[in-house]
């Protein structure tokens, strides 16, 4: 190959690389598994420790009993002096590499049930979780529950990684033993896509290189081959969202509509409506700093400019008109408590999502027993508890189902008291609530009546469908409805 | 420096483009829910993207707060230079504080040693100077990539009135749904590059013809050895120990902060493709050439749960 050639196909490798996403994974599992070692191992065999890092890293490092004259390559990641005095994570870490075929952010998170709710944060934007086990203990409460958290929040590739097996004699039988009874509770949870590794994060045996010397026997990828295999889901939906930001007047006549489009796409010309309100308008314009766009899509931070002046604050939802959130007062959610103080009943909090903050009373409804992997019924929730919940909102509000936008399907609860974050959500249904004369404002009622075949073509009607939840609708006979309507003046 | 401002450009690369749409995300949230943000601009090319990004997140409109650059006293000249050239450019509000201890104590990296010296004229100064604006939020341009202690920390990262950092207790952050509820005189430093690398902030500045101080290209420059870092002797402040020899050597800079501190490296990279080369291949880290980061293991922490950035 000649010497320009070669030139252009390294650059054509670089182009490939850089035109992927990067894959956001997290590391997860029970305290002391070995998540940052392996963590650690990745980022020494890709070669991301530089050379005064790994000087540092020499140092730091505890004499360590084994005489294998190996680093610790958790104190890669455990950058905090608690977590250094105490040999374990107490935080979640980010970290970025790359190879020749991908770049990565790896999320390593902690063990310790106490720090659940940093486990979470990391699962929270992960596309793939290494879910890792000590080969010798085998799959504690602790792996089950990060499973499930991981798995809620829509994580649907896992990597199992059997760990520590240079301690288990390279036991072939255990890891199989293990991988069994992982994808059997896996499959409770609806996860199927597993990938299991047994491997020695230490010695960084199937994680970067092959084993053949004691794993011969292993015939799958290793970590580094499956986590370049990993795909990415799409983020596009079919509906059009944009929660606005903030609302931008540069001058008298231009108001733009800051916000990141969030589903969907838009171009110039579109209907657009405005949620909570109800109002339509037309998009005129897609500003960006650099260029007037004609779309943007899922992602793309933009400016709105509408053709008409209508009243749109900071949280309010502009949407396509066809395909619109799901709108309402009640919606059903899986939740994970994250703070000491609980959720209790009926106390207002904070809701926040899409850049909107509203009161919202919570009703828990079930939490799931870890052990049993059963929901019990419940009036509370403590800290760490996994369970479903009914959300009461004082306003109208609007969500999509989490597993089909999690960006408008996801939600955090604050608690006013202590202005921490105490829950993180998911949404899951909309409670239809049957609309009831008494809960209507006025005294007066309008009384229609009208065939099946015409009530039908009402329900189908747009105008309709948005004030179908207040409207009580009933089926009755002629005859009866004859005699009450005549007692009506 | 002076060609249209936002000008038709070919489109980002897809991992540059989610990058920057997540920092504007969390410049616009940040400016919607504060009352009186301020944003930290350090004249170094963290803060020349983030300076650029936030024009580009509230633009049509001009950046709805102002800059504060803590200045030591003893930055290189050419930052100064640069600053006050871009402040004009673009229009912008900036806020210069020093700590006057510096003077009225005489409080210098030579005189103080390094630990010190970064502890008054940098924490401190900062202190002061959020305190003084009664700020309740501040951006950074710190990189998660940066250093193990970042590596840890959110992008509303939460202070106690005192600006004090609690790394063990940090709120939950899921998603991009940030927390902002704050009382009275707590506030949050906001860090929107916080998933950018080195090698990414060099590719961005490339792709979006970000101007930065010339000291990051490699030039013949006048230097002196000093505990194993190569100090540039440009500058009168500067006095020679007797052993102290000045070379011209051809030098550029990776990280800039005060000119005493701040280690050259040894290179030709005259231009941002060489640059982005040089960082592609190289053995160290860009922290490697920091004074305050030496002094002693965790010491970014340390700094960081005392209000440093
Ligand atoms: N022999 C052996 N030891 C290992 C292996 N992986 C990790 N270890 C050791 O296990 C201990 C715990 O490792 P960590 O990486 O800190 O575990 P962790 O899962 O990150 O722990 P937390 O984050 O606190 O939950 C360390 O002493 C490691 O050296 C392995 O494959 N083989
Ligand atoms: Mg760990």
């Amino acid at each position: 190959m000649s010497e320009l050639n070669l030139a252009k196909q390294q650059d054509l490798t670089k182009f490939t690389l850089k035109n992927l996403s990067p894959l956001r994974f997290i590391t997860c599992g029970s305290v002391d598994d070995g998540k940052s070692t392996l963590i650690g191992r990745l980022l020494w065999d890709t070669k991301a420790v530089k050379e005064d890092q790994e000087e540092r890293l020499r140092q730091d490092s505890r004499k360590q009993k084994d005489g294998l004259n190996l680093p610790e390559f958790a104190l890669l990641l455990d950058g905090l002096q608690a977590e250094r005095e105490q040999g374990i994570t107490i935080d979640v870490a980010y970290r970025y590499f790359s190879t020749s075929k991908r770049t990565f952010i790896v999320a390593d998170t902690p063990g310790h049930e106490q720090y659940t709710r940093n486990m979470a944060t990391g699962a929270s934007s992960a596309e793939l979780a290494i879910l890792l086990v000590d080969a010798r203990v085998g799959i504690l409460e602790q792996t089950k529950r990060h499973a499930m958290i991981a798995s809620m929040m829509g994580i649907k590739q896992f990597i199992l990684a059997v760990n520590k097996i240079d301690l288990a004699n390279y036991d072939r039988q255990l890891f199989e033993t293990i991988e069994t009874e992982f994808s059997e509770f896996a499959l409770s949870l609806g996860i199927t896509d597993i990938i299991s590794i047994p491997m020695c994060a230490l010695k960084g045996e199937n994680v970067v290189n092959k084993d053949l010397e004691h794993m011969a026997w292993y015939e799958g990828p290793t970590l580094l081959e499956a986590l370049e295999r990993a795909t990415i889901r799409s983020k596009q939906t079919v509906g059009f969202r944009m929660p606005v930001q903030r609302v931008c007047r540069p001058n008298e006549s231009l108001r733009g509509y800051q916000g990141t489009v969030s589903g969907g796409a838009v171009k110039p010309g579109d209907s657009v409506v405005i949620l909570p309100s109800g109002i339509k308008a037309n998009v005129t314009n897609i500003i960006t700093f650099d260029l007037v766009r004609n779309a943007a899509v899922a992602g793309d931070a933009i400016t709105l400019e509408l053709d008409r002046n209508v009243d749109i604050a900071r949280g309010d939802m502009i949407s396509s008109i066809d395909a619109r959130p799901l709108v309402g007062h009640n919606f059903s959610a899986n939740i994970i408590c994250l703070a000491q103080s609980g959720i209790v009943a009926n106390k207002r909090y904070w809701l926040k999502s899409s850049s909107k903050l509203q009161r919202v009373v919570v009703e828990p409804i079930s939490v799931i027993d870890l052990k049993s992997g059963q929901y019990d019924a419940c009036d509370s929730f403590e800290l760490n508890n996994i369970g479903k919940v009914k959300l009461r909102f004082e306003e109208e509000a609007n969500f999509d189902i989490y597993d089909e936008n999690p960006d408008t399907g996801s939600f955090i609860l604050i608690d006013p008291d202590s202005n921490n974050t105490i829950a993180g959500g998911m949404i899951s249904a909309k409670i239809e609530q049957v609309a009831n004369i008494d809960n209507f404002n006025e005294e007066e009622i309008i009384v229609f009546s009208m065939s099946l075949v015409e009530a039908k073509k009402l329900q189908q009607l747009e105008g309709f469908k948005e004030i179908s939840d207040k409207v009580q609708q009933t089926q009755t006979i002629k005859s009866k409805l004859r005699n009450l309507l005549s007692d009506i003046d | 420096m002076n060609e249209p401002e936002n000008h038709q450009k070919s489109p980002l690369e897809p991992h540059l483009k989610e990058l920057e749409d997540e920092a504007i995300f969390i410049f616009r949230e940040v400016a919607a829910e504060f009352e009186n943000p301020v944003m930290l601009y350090s004249v170094g090319k963290d803060s020349s993207v983030l300076l650029h990004l936030a024009r580009k997140a509230f633009y049509p409109e001009k950046i709805p707060f102002p800059l504060l650059h803590i200045n030591t006293g003893w930055k290189f000249s050419q930052m100064i230079e640069f600053r006050d050239a871009l402040i004009k450019r673009y229009e912008l509000e900036l806020i210069s504080f020093t700590n006057p201890r510096g003077s009225s104590e005489n409080v210098t990296p030579f005189t103080h040693g390094s630990a010190l010296y970064t502890d008054i004229m940098k924490t401190q100064a900062l202190r002061m100077a959020l305190d003084e604006g009664q700020y309740d939020a501040a951006f950074g341009g710190a990189r998660r990539d940066e250093e193990a202690s970042r590596a840890k920390e959110r992008i509303y990262s939460f202070r106690t009135p005192d600006h004090r950092w609690d790394p063990r207790n940090q709120r939950p952050e899921l998603w991009s749904i940030y927390n902002g509820m704050i009382r009275k005189g707590e506030s949050v430093r906001a860090f929107p590059l916080s998933n950018w690398t080195e090698s990414d902030v060099w590719q961005y500045i490339r792709a979006e013809d970000i101007p930065i101080v010339p000291l990051y290209f490699a030039k013949n420059r006048p230097v002196i050895e000093r505990d194993g870092m190569l100090i540039l002797a440009e500058d009168e402040r500067l006095e020679l120990a007797p052993n102290e020899q000045i070379k011209q050597m051809d030098i550029r800079f990776r990280t800039l902060g005060c000119f005493p501190l701040s280690g050259a490296i040894k290179s030709e990279a005259r231009n941002i493709d060489e640059i982005i080369e040089e960082i592609e291949i190289a053995t160290v880290s860009e922290r490697q050439g920091r004074a305050i980061d030496r002094d002693q293991a965790g010491s970014m922490e340390m700094k960081k749960r005392e209000g440093y950035f």
